[in-house]
């Protein structure tokens, strides 16, 4: 089910803008990985090109490696929708179908990809709703559109959407940040119930929660306003939080920064 | 601490509220347009102007100027100048729809004297001008033949060249492309006929037809359709696409079921549009489709008649029967016109993406 990722020398680009510079590290299988650093180093960029989101954005291209279970998805003859179907995204605004239903909205990656039997369809949505914990807020109301809902259900149900197509990594692109904290709590619970099934990857401004959700933390920073973005490390959460190799890492973390 | 912060201290004295100001009665506008319009009245009697258009320009400045001098000396120059930035603007509405309303009245009421199912259930067949009696039928089945051949045409092109354009044109061709368009936007539209006649019917040698004609207004349509689905395009959000995409969707399956079906209202409201705007064309018509008092249901064959046309014939006709006929046909022209943007409105809000509160 969920795979390990293996990330060496990748460069992203926007047009000639070099946005990150030679990021090599190991996401692990079953765990969740948080991304923090300051805004503009590169976490996202770096996130979408691990289910090669990044060259959707007109000029965006890459340079590099990166490997899912010896597979390299940058390889040539590799299908970027099969790479999607395999890794999922969430976003940070939450972006349900409008003209869809709850239930259509959660069963929109598998009509939309086509591969599916009608039967399963009710049991794969009750599923992923019951898996995002939103089964029993919306089990009522499925025939509603999914606009409907409050912002924190709305991103509830695009984790349901995300985890209908059973990927086997699901990337977090700052989750909670449209968020308030009841509903944020709710996403952590149900990061850390999700990660017994697939391999998770957070970027986060919230250091609190890099803290409390991740196994792994990765620290990316840029040396000046233009400049690309860079790992500066990844470590245990643990040891980043308290005992970090790096002086950087200190800095940003007590707040000491720049 | 070097300074002291003063505290209140002495007599509590009533002192007049910094927020609140004199302002003008809620009824004081319309106080100052029945005062102004009497005024006009009164100045257009008075000095013999024969024109109302002249007694309503007069009323209209004396409006404006009325209510900002009553609000400078009341209210003071902030408010006055929203007062005058107000009226101004009533004063252009009304200007905008009184023209409108006008026409309305003047073609229901002259052209309701003959307009009966008579009317829409026949065609002029051999009638001579000065006749009464008489209709429209092979009008009406001319424009709607000729107006739905011209959208086959122009509105599957005019879609996928605006989907060409948001979702997958860069660089050159769709700059290019939109060039063109633009330019084609200004094409006036007896010279779309002239293209039309010139190419299908001088050089390759076809007859006049409803078809000739639909191509023209086809050439006409189709930028109108291409600019107006691109915008509503572009006004889909990012976030739908790349949620679609990420779920592992194809792109061309993200366009047809994400995309079209957010943006499907502004479509249609568009298309209708382009629709209404080549119901009216009489120069295309009037070169490639020529004219025909008798039905002839064949688009392709033969030459047919339209609305807009019959209305100039009966016009230039200049008998009175023939002046009713102009008239009842232009009712039905604007009628048709505006049951087909009801219907635009109807799909674009039953289409239209729900909030669900």
């Amino acid at each position: 089910m969920a795979k390990r990722i293996d990330v060496s020398g990748l460069t992203a680009y926007y047009g000639s803008h070099k946005a990150i510079d030679d990021i090599s590290m190991t996401v692990e299988p079953r765990s969740v990985t948080a991304f923090i650093g300051p805004s503009g180093c590169g976490k996202s960029t770096f996130l979408r090109t691990l289910n090669r989101m990044h060259e959707v954005t007109p000029g965006g291209r890459v340079e590099g490696k990166v490997l899912l279970d010896d597979e390299d998805l940058y390889g040539s003859g590799v299908d970027p929708v099969a790479v999607r179907r395999t890794i999922g995204m969430v976003f940070q605004r939450p972006n349900p179908f409008p003209t869809m239903s709850i239930f259509d909205n959660v069963a929109a990656g598998l009509r939309l990809n086509g591969s599916y039997k009608k039967s399963e369809l009710n049991d794969v949505v009750e599923k992923s709703l019951k898996g995002a914990n939103l089964w029993n807020e919306v089990k009522d109301r499925l025939n509603k559109p999914g606009s409907g809902l409050s912002g924190g259900q709305q991103q509830r149900l695009c984790i349901a959407r995300a985890i209908a197509v059973e990927p086997q990594v699901l990337l977090m692109d700052e989750p909670c940040s449209a968020l308030d904290p009841i509903s944020t709590l709710a996403i952590e619970d149900l990061i850390g119930e999700l990660k017994e099934r697939f391999t998770i990857v957070i970027v986060t401004h919230n250091m609190q929660q890099a803290a409390r959700v991740s196994d792994r933390t990765a620290f990316f920073n840029l040396s000046a306003v233009g400049q690309p973005g860079k790992l500066i490390e990844i470590d245990d959460t643990e040891r980043i939080f308290s005992n970090p190799s790096v002086q950087a890492t200190e800095d940003y973390i007590s707040g000491r920064f720049g | 601490m070097s300074t002291t912060t003063p505290t209140p201290t002495g007599p509590l004295t009533k002192r007049p509220s910094t927020l609140k100001a004199a302002s003008l009665p809620r009824w004081s506008p319309l106080a100052v347009a029945a005062a102004s319009a009497a005024v006009a009245i009164g100045i257009g009697a008075g000095a013999g102007l024969h024109s109302r258009i002249q007694w309503g320009l007069i009323a209209a400045i004396l409006f404006i100027a009325g209510s900002y001098a009553l609000a400078v000396t009341v209210e003071g120059t902030r408010q006055a100048r929203d007062r005058l930035a107000t009226s101004l603007v009533w004063v252009m509405f009304l200007m905008a729809v009184v023209p409108l309303a006008s026409l309305i009245y003047e073609t229901v009421q002259r052209g309701i004297k003959v307009f009966d199912v008579y009317f829409l259930t026949h065609s002029m067949g051999v009638l001579s001008d000065d006749e009464t009696g008489g209709g429209i039928y092979h009008a009406l089945i001319g424009t709607l033949q000729q107006v739905l051949l011209a959208s086959a045409i122009a509105v599957p092109i005019g879609l996928l060249t605006a989907i060409y354009l948001v979702e997958y044109g860069r660089g050159k061709l769709s700059k290019v492309i939109t060039f063109f368009v633009d330019v084609m936007t200004g094409i006036p539209s007896i010279v779309a006929g002239l293209f039309v006649l010139s190419f299908w019917i001088l050089i390759l040698g076809f007859g006049y037809s409803g078809w000739a004609g639909a191509m023209a207004l086809a050439i006409l349509m189709m930028p109108v359709i291409v600019r107006s689905t691109e915008e509503m395009l572009k006004l889909v959000p990012n976030e739908l696409r790349e949620a679609s995409l990420a779920l592992g969707v194809p792109k061309w399956r993200t366009i047809l079921k994400v995309v079209l079906p957010t943006a499907i209202g502004g479509i249609t409201t568009g298309v209708m549009l382009s629709v209404a705007r080549i119901a009216g064309e009489t120069a295309p018509v009037l070169l490639l489709v020529w004219v025909n008092p008798l039905i002839n249901t064949n688009p392709f064959e033969g030459s047919q008649a339209s609305l807009p046309l019959y209305v100039y014939q009966q016009y230039a006709a200049g008998t009175d029967a023939s002046y009713d006929r102009a008239w009842a046909a232009a009712l039905a022209l604007i009628g048709f016109i505006m049951i087909l943007n009801l219907a635009a409105r109807g799909v674009a809000r039953w289409k239209a993406p729900k909030t669900g509160r």
